[in-house]
């Protein structure tokens, strides 16, 4: 249990480190663009503004990643020993894409004024690139264990092992995809909501302003895409593991026009959901495109192959609802592109952006929750149970308390650095704002 | 494949000992530093690595990822019974990261920074220390799957005199390497002087804890100066690394730059070696007389080959824009522009 809250932990921080270091080059790079293309000065401030939150981001997360890398094996042994060779395929390749995304930040970080400027521009490019690849490959792995393909289990030896095709294993694309998405809209709303803070307090509102519209349009294309990689994402999950899905919803029970189960408290003694609104036929509709097919419920699995459904059903209902709030949020947004360019000078408008700031990362958490708490017993979907694949050694909670400190202490220095920076953008980067805008 | 492979591991392992190891060293020497110089020092060890320092853990990182994909048997049991210094490295690599990052990156320069540095310095000799002793621990034949209380599996494995001279012995090399690096990054002859000195001190250090790891070896019965000194290659390699060591210095008086930085980096190649071959393909050594083998305990053989030509692309990418990157930063010195950047 100290090693599953441990590797939660670990996880759960890189995951945010991770996804920022991965998307904000993005921003970044759309930010020089600007300044390449219009040469105005402000958008060049925030592209350096940006670079340095890229730099402290990717360090967090580099440092995080390489201890992930240890902990695998620290913490689960017998699980990297059998599977080491199977889903490590992904790994190798993400040390290669995450080695390049180091090179190509230290060329963009340290390149201003050395180099062509579109050769500038084009090594920041990369750096968001490679991160999105090597965060591709990390979930592909992932995928593996919700999905092993790739070998054949024989009297407890793992043997025909083929890398390639458990590297593209059948749920390699559908979680890939709606982790992307996920982290775009993630670190879209995050970064969006601490501009909108100091736009509603009218600091250096152009610098600000400019730096929200980029980070949210991408937050808002993201928010709005999502349902379609998550439908893809549930069927996969319906089909391969039919007891995650079930934790999910909270299914119980297998009957024709499956209801979809809104809210509720599950109760995984009685089976069933208290003060729950249920929609029949809906959850047969989203998973089998019509109203009438049953789709398997925990009835139909054996007890000790239940995941923890509290958890899961909780989880998934945090992730959609949040994803719901972003979808709104992101309609909002894209009338007031339209329709309604006042509103961009709004208190309320500005507010529920600020609100929105960590709802993505909620999100993204709970949707984390739900792809590992809803393999749980198992380690390997199917093949091994995570009880069976801990290290021998005793003593782990003593390990989980020292990495909980590490990780607490280390974002709140990177939050403490953060607003720093953002303290320090009046000083900084803001010389000359009165020739810059006019209105 | 299985020799691609085993070759980019140990490449991985020398690279990080040499590039990672000089990082760290600079660290170790801002420890020993007066504190009147500390800022100086610093000043020069920012500008030389600044721009590559993020690539450096890469080295570690693909020598883990080889470990566990091609050769998981070996992996799991490292990370099983060396689980306590492996964790320790892990949280110097992690404040020793974080804290550089954070100096640099902090917009307000004011106390925090006394304390980045604290943190760095340490990390920076702990960190090698572990590793050294990790390294130690594998082939000091006291790793023991048989043991059946907490202390003989997971304590002893790795607290020995020999393990423990090994990391000494490692971290005074990385701050040895640095001092050489640096040398070629002052601007004044002060600062000349001063790092050469330096050099000379880990020189000796890393002598006398190399003297204590052989004396260790021999009060722990590891059969150290048989290894090292019982084939014609062992006693070659120990010689040219002297002989260039000598020559290391020489050059140093004649004041080269450059020169003397490959000469340092053979002198590691040589260890290493030294080190290394007596044991291939057995790269872990267990109490009871047995041994983990690359050979016999690598994975299966779809995966070597997999894991082999994703490691001869990846070097396709990465080694032209690795040196493409060192070199940009070579050409000029870029030391004003670095600062503000």
């Amino acid at each position: 249990m100290a090693a599953r809250s441990q590797m939660a932990l670990s996880l759960g921080f890189h995951i945010i480190f991770s996804c920022i270091g991965m998307v904000m080059p993005f921003f970044m790079a759309v930010s020089h663009f600007l300044w390449l293309r219009k040469g105005e000065q402000v958008y060049q401030n925030i592209t350096r503004a940006w670079s340095k939150g890229v730099a402290i981001f990717f360090a967090t997360g580099a440092v995080s990643g390489t201890v992930l890398s240890f902990e695998l094996g620290l913490l689960w042994p017998t699980f990297m020993k059998h599977a080491g060779p199977i889903f490590g395929m992904p790994f190798s390749l993400e040390g290669t894409a995450f080695f390049i995304e180091a090179i190509a930040l230290g060329f963009y970080l340290y390149g201003w004024k050395r180099f062509n400027r579109w050769f500038h521009w084009v090594t920041g490019l990369v750096v968001g690139i490679s991160g999105l690849t090597s965060g591709i490959l990390v979930v592909a792995a992932n995928s593996w264990m919700n999905s092993p393909t790739g070998f054949e289990l024989v009297n407890g030896s793992y043997i025909n092992i083929d890398p390639i095709k458990a590297m593209f294993n059948p749920a390699w694309f559908s979680q890939a995809l709606h982790m992307c998405i996920a982290a775009f809209a993630a670190t879209g709303f995050a970064v969006a909501g601490v501009h909108a803070l100091m736009v509603w307090r009218r600091r250096n509102v152009d610098f600000h302003m400019r730096s929200f519209k980029i980070a949210a349009i991408f937050g808002v294309i993201a928010a709005l895409l999502q349902p379609i990689s998550g439908d893809i994402s549930a069927k996969m999950v319906a089909k391969r593991q039919p007891a995650k899905l079930a934790a999910m919803e909270a299914h119980f029970k297998t009957e024709p026009y499956s209801p979809l189960i809104l809210g509720g408290i599950p109760d995984e003694k009685n089976r069933k959901v208290n003060y729950a609104i249920e929609l029949p036929g809906m959850l047969s509709f989203l998973v089998y495109d019509n109203f009438k097919t049953p789709v398997k419920g925990l009835d139909q699995i054996p007890q000790q192959d239940h995941p923890p459904v509290t958890v899961t059903h909780f989880a998934f209902q945090i992730m959609v609802g949040l994803g719901m709030a972003m979808m709104a949020l992101g309609v909002i947004y894209l009338l007031a592109i339209w329709k309604k360019r006042n509103w961009f000078n709004k208190g309320w408008f500005l507010k529920l952006f600020i609100a929105a700031t960590p709802i993505g990362f909620i999100a993204v958490e709970a949707g984390w929750t739900v792809t590992e708490v809803g393999r749980q017993p198992w380690i390997i979907q199917g093949v091994m149970r995570t009880a069976d694949a801990v290290t021998p050694m005793p003593g782990i909670h003593y390990s989980f308390y020292l990495f909980t400190v590490v990780y607490f202490t280390l974002s709140i220095v990177v939050i403490f650095l953060l607003y720093r920076q953002i303290k320090m953008v009046p000083v900084i980067y803001d010389v000359k704002p009165k020739k810059l805008h006019t209105n | 494949m299985l020799y691609v492979v085993i070759i980019f591991l140990w490449v991985s392992l020398l690279l990080y000992l040499v590039m990672g190891g000089a990082d760290f060293g600079a660290g170790i020497i801002e420890l020993f530093t007066s504190t009147q110089n500390k800022s100086r020092t610093r000043r020069i060890m920012y500008n030389a690595i600044g721009p590559i320092w993020e690539a450096n853990h890469m080295w570690l990182i693909i020598a883990i990822v080889i470990l566990f994909v091609g050769f998981p048997t070996i992996y799991a049991t490292m990370s099983t019974y060396l689980h306590i210094p492996l964790t320790v490295m892990l949280l110097g690599i992690i404040a020793r990261g974080t804290a550089l990052t954070f100096r640099n990156y902090d917009a307000v320069h004011d106390n925090m920074q006394k304390l980045y540095n604290k943190i760095f310095v340490y990390s920076s000799f702990i960190t090698p220390l572990f590793l050294g002793i990790i390294a130690g621990s594998a082939v000091s034949g006291r790793i023991d799957l048989q043991a059946n209380n907490f202390a003989d599996a997971y304590l002893y494995s790795w607290f020995n005199w020999f393990s423990v001279a090994i990391g000494f012995f490692t971290a005074s090399l990385c701050g040895f390497l640095a001092a050489i690096y640096l040398i070629g990054e002052t601007h004044d002859d002060t600062e000349r002087r001063s790092f050469i000195r330096k050099a000379r001190i880990m020189n000796v250090a890393a002598v006398l804890s190399g003297a204590v790891v052989f004396i260790a070896s021999t009060k722990e019965n590891i059969p150290l100066v048989q290894w090292v000194f019982g084939n014609f290659i062992g006693i070659a390699a120990v010689s040219l690394a002297t002989i260039s060591l000598i020559l290391l210095w020489y050059l140093i008086s004649r004041g080269k730059r450059y020169i003397i930085r490959v000469l340092a980096g053979f002198q590691m190649t040589m260890i290493l070696f030294t080190t290394t071959y007596r044991h291939y393909p057995r790269i872990v050594i267990l109490k009871n007389g047995g041994y983990l083998s690359l050979i016999d305990h690598r994975g299966a053989d779809k995966t070597i080959y997999a894991l082999g030509m994703a490691l001869l692309v990846g070097s396709v990418f990465i080694l032209p824009a690795l040196f493409y990157l060192i070199w940009s930063f070579r050409k000029k010195d870029g030391t004003a522009d670095a600062l503000q950047h």
